[in-house]
């Protein structure tokens, strides 16, 4: 699926948290978007994902407006997100949630499986069995039954992927996958997301840690204040100047990005990211 | 002991129309977080209608059933007048479903006067153990048994089902996974509505229907479903046959008139205790 963000803006309470950003992801392109805290990298996946409407500006999917769509219409064309946050269903097991993933690919209503039995039977094994290889292939197999209230940090945020990977997505979105997990949680799922890129999946990866993308990567955008100030190949975009500066300062004598740039740049609260998150 | 036998069962047959009214006003919070105070009127338009049908000569089942299809009817456009417009508060909600009970006894006493009405249900008198008892409220439970299962399977077991309860869990993820979670709504609000329109038509048998029936329905669903601070409906099941029963044995060996006062004494109790936990129940009332 190709992705097209043209010349979208959003302000909150007259602050740009992302203002007139462009890109385009190809079909089956791996595409990371990266900048320091308040970049307006989260805003810019919610504008994407249907959680906010840009001010300006439009969003398209294989060339279709959907910028005024809600978010669940963005499902149903094939758009999977894993958010930063636990966004699981709590009170049904890891199973009945990732089988909820599939909702956006099933026609099957009340009366079909009120009535038509065999038809619904048929669906609901299939389902189940759809919901059991994604758990499988994230990992999860082992906790298929457990309430998804009890799965700790790094398996909340693959039971997400899980869960997306069950409505089939043909773009996926994923909101700072890495962050807070364990190195060999980490290489796990590099490893799952270069698998998915493989299969010829368009995904969109939003990090804030940059050695994550830059081997995963396809291309990389580059946020600063709400703008794109770079897109490239991984080595290009380390390489640019704006980059640098933009993640270091202006007056820093060290050229290599470190890899937590909050450390290094303020990281004082912009507007921007407020609201994403309701 | 036959009398305890009698009370018991009479009492699990009319909790049983208590734990449906609850259950639909879970079912209507737990997806929507409305607290739907036209849940009584669902009860008496459809035994209203229900006794119409049979005095016109329509024969029971299909009668009753017409009651219960009129109770998800109005469920559903409650629902769309409620929470229709998008961004509506749930608290504004409530004051529109509250508006819209008091609006059904304008059209009820229109249609069907202020007079209170019956139908007959199963006659006669069963002997369960010693115990004498109306053989109408066996029907009662016998057909609330299968309902409630009927209910479980489809909330864990259907795709429409997780993704009503997909909504009760997290509004924001449910969207995300392509759930509609206005129309889930308004199909919890049917849902809701045939469940109070089967606990009218089923216990109208037993104790007349009025335009304001809807009073005590409320109160008692209310007080079985805030049991579970609104959001669980096995505890609510339970809560409902639990306040039935209690109200039969305070009527069976104290006196009648204090039906409705246990209710409202367990259901203020509850919100208390609840309120100072800071439950679901506390973030209702803000």
């Amino acid at each position: 699926m190709r992705l097209t963000v043209d010349g979208v803006s959003r302000a909150f309470g007259g602050v740009y948290a992302v203002r007139d950003v462009s890109l385009t992801v190809e079909p089956g392109e791996l595409r990371a978007v990266i900048g320091p805290n308040g970049a307006g990298k989260s805003t810019l996946f919610a504008l994407i994902g249907g959680q906010l409407a840009p001010d300006t500006g439009s969003v398209a999917l294989d060339g279709e407006p959907v910028e005024r769509l809600p978010a669940h219409r963005r499902a149903a064309r094939g758009v999977g997100i894993v958010f930063q946050a636990a966004r699981t269903f709590h009170g049904m097991t890891a199973l009945e949630n990732v089988m909820v993933g599939a909702h956006a690919t099933t026609r099957s209503g009340f009366l079909s499986a009120a009535l038509r039995l065999p038809g619904h039977h048929r669906e609901e094994r299939h389902i189940r069995h759809r919901a059991l290889a994604c758990l499988d292939r994230t990992g999860l197999a082992a906790w298929a039954h457990r309430p998804a209230e009890e799965l700790p940090l790094g398996q909340q945020r693959a039971l997400q992927l899980a869960r997306a990977l069950c409505g089939e997505p043909r773009l996926l979105l994923l909101d700072e996958p890495a962050s807070g997990l364990r190195a060999a949680e980490r290489e796990h799922l590099a490893t799952l997301i270069a698998g998915l890129r493989a299969e010829g999946r368009t995904i969109l990866l939003v990090e804030h840690d940059v050695a994550f993308v830059m081997r995963l990567a396809d291309r990389i955008t580059v946020l600063d204040l709400g703008r794109v100030i770079a897109e490239g190949a991984p080595a290009e975009v380390r390489a640019d100047p704006r980059v640098i500066a933009a993640y270091l300062g202006p007056t820093a004598e060290n050229s290599e990005i470190k890899t937590d740039p909050a450390m290094v740049r303020p990281p004082a609260p912009r507007s921007g990211d407020r609201g994403v998150h309701p | 002991m036959s009398d305890l036998i009698g009370y018991l069962v009479t009492g699990l047959g009319i909790g049983a129309g208590f734990a449906l009214v609850a259950s639909g006003l879970v079912a209507i919070y737990r997806v929507t977080r409305v607290v739907n105070f036209a849940q009584g009127a669902f009860a008496v338009l459809a035994a209203m209608l229900a006794a119409s049908l049979l005095g016109a000569g329509v024969p029971h089942g299909l009668a009753e059933l017409g009651g219960v299809t009129l109770g998800a009817l109005t469920g559903l456009i409650v629902g769309a007048v409620a929470i229709g417009r998008p961004g509506t508060s749930p608290g504004t909600s409530l004051i529109v479903t509250l508006g819209l009970g008091v609006l059904a006894y304008a059209v009820e006493i229109l249609i069907w006067g202020d007079q209170p009405r019956s139908y007959p249900g199963v006659p006669g008198v069963a002997d369960l153990a010693g115990a004498r008892l109306q053989a109408h409220y066996l029907l009662i439970i016998a057909v609330t048994a299968p309902v409630f299962a009927l209910m479980a399977w489809f909330f864990t077991r259907t795709d429409l089902g997780r993704a009503l309860s997909a909504c009760a869990s997290n509004r924001y993820a449910a969207q995300v996974v392509g759930i509609d979670v206005r129309r889930m709504g308004l199909l919890a609000f049917t849902i809701g509505g045939a469940l109070g329109g089967l606990a009218g038509v089923l216990t109208t048998p037993v104790q007349q229907v009025t335009f304001d029936s809807d009073v005590a329905l409320i109160v008692n669903g209310f007080a079985a479903a805030v049991l579970g601070g609104l959001t669980r409906p096995v505890i609510a099941l339970a809560g409902g046959l639990l306040l039935g029963v209690a109200q039969t044995l305070a009527a069976g060996y104290g006196g009648g008139a204090y039906q409705v006062e246990v209710a409202l004494v367990l259901m203020l109790t509850v919100m208390i205790v609840q309120a100072a936990r800071t439950g679901p129940v506390a973030e209702t009332a803000r």
